[in-house]
């Protein structure tokens, strides 16, 4: 349970988590979220901070408040997560795999084919399930 | 009484000087309402002396106190709102735990005895024996009960945690910011146990030889420095033109702690020539700018160069 770590911005943290669990579905669209105090205990980080982390979606729209009940996931907001996401893809992911596949003198092909393999590895574990 | 935006607790240009040692040397501070504050600093930086004046409970050499816009010195009704539990705090000798939360309860009128019990239980305390008899532990445990359960407007702990092990920190961590979120109030908390309650502070402040180094928002602070690793050369240029907070080397590999906060620009350009970025904890970031400050001494702080 130690998400959270300290050197990075708290508030900036919870935002993440709560997107993280909206694109797993855990939260799903229209479903209701935990109120700041709850994400303050649960993580023991200030209320203030949660509550900043949470504004922080309401501002973007993934979040909506009903007044007097609380807040809720927006609908839609799991594909504008997805396609956020996506568009970081390469910069989060591929270029460091880029990077470090140069640095240890692997190339394009071999990368590629690496890349196959643990995708049909991954689809296989998928279908098991 | 009509809402104010006052602040909950403001000093100027506070001096306090003990013969002939200035332990505050122009301390100006205010502290919102309903926030927690951690006041952080070495030993013999000032804290427990500041923190007994914004207790109202101490009377500076110079400059001005007000709490809740007044002055605490002239008003009882201000420090029945106040509790200060200092790091060696005492009771009278003969006294029992049970004994000392019955005179806070008639003191504070916000007491909760419901919370006073729970913790009680939390912490194991055998509140009929004298206070004299207790460890150094279950002295703390009487002196963070208090504050909790005081329930004050302005709570005010001094490193209230010597002799509680490990599991009794996290309680009284857990159990503040249950209370805390259900009942807002200011809370200054002094400790030397960064890393431990970083995630609790809304607010920052640090103090070093009497004044301040540092007064910010946690979570502004957090993400305005970076340790830059690798090579000591491509480090060299990179980190040029940055404030450097700390500098670590072995052999030709350099670390350097500077006070930025990269773009992804520059993120992507460390990351194409080598170079490894890592974010510092609140902690090393108290540290650093602690120890940078001793070493210039009359140098900017970092506190002006944030801005």
């Amino acid at each position: 349970m130690s998400a959270i770590d300290d050197s990075r911005p708290i508030f900036l943290q919870i935002a993440e988590l709560i997107e993280s669990e909206i694109v797993a579905g855990t939260m799903a669209e229209e479903a209701q979220v935990p109120s700041t105090n709850e994400f303050a205990v649960y993580y023991r980080i200030n209320p203030a901070t949660a509550a900043k982390g949470v504004n922080l979606l309401v501002e973007s729209g993934i979040l909506y408040k009903k007044r007097g009940i609380g807040m809720f996931v927006a609908t839609g907001a799991r594909d504008q997560l997805l396609g956020k996401r996506r568009s970081a893809f390469a910069a989060q992911y591929i270029q460091p795999l880029a990077r470090e596949a140069r640095k240890l003198g692997i190339d394009a092909e071999t990368l590629a084919s690496m890349v196959r393999q643990s995708l049909a590895a991954e689809s296989a574990e998928g279908s098991v399930r | 009484m009509a809402p104010t935006s006052a602040p909950a607790i403001e000093v100027r240009n506070l001096t306090k000087t003990y013969r002939d040692a200035n332990a505050l040397d122009g301390v100006s501070l205010a502290l919102e309402e309903n926030r927690i504050y951690g006041l952080l600093g070495r030993n013999g930086a000032g804290k427990t002396t500041l923190m007994s004046i914004l207790a109202g409970q101490g009377y500076p050499t110079g400059g001005q106190v007000l709490i809740h816009g007044r002055n605490p010195y002239e008003n009882d009704s201000t420090l029945a709102r106040i509790c200060f539990i200092r790091e060696s705090q005492r009771y009278p000798d003969d006294f029992s735990p049970h004994q000392a939360f019955k005179a806070a309860a008639l003191f504070f009128a916000n007491w909760d005895q419901e919370l006073a019990e729970r913790l009680i239980e939390d912490f194991n305390l055998p509140t009929r024996r004298r206070i004299k008899k207790l460890s150094r532990g279950q002295l703390s445990a009487v002196g963070v009960i208090i504050g909790m359960a005081a329930r004050a407007e302005v709570t005010v702990f001094d490193e209230p945690y010597l002799g509680l092990d490990a599991v009794a920190r996290q309680i009284f961590y857990d159990r503040l910011v249950e209370d805390y979120a259900l009942h807002p109030r200011t809370i200054v908390l002094s400790s030397h146990l960064i890393d431990e309650i970083a995630n609790l502070l809304e607010h920052v402040v640090v103090i070093d030889k009497g004044r301040i180094l540092l007064d910010e928002d946690a979570d502004t602070l957090r993400g305005s420095a970076v340790a830059v690793t690798g090579n000591q050369d491509k480090v060299a240029s990179f980190i040029d033109g940055y404030r450097v907070l700390h500098r670590d080397s072995l052999g030709s590999l350099a670390s350097v702690t500077i006070q930025a906060r990269l773009g992804a620009t520059q993120r992507a350009m460390a990351a194409e020539i080598g170079l490894e970025l890592s974010p510092v904890p609140l902690q090393q970031l108290v540290v650093r700018t602690t120890m940078s400050a001793q070493a210039e001494p009359h140098g900017d702080h970092y506190q002006e160069a944030l801005k």
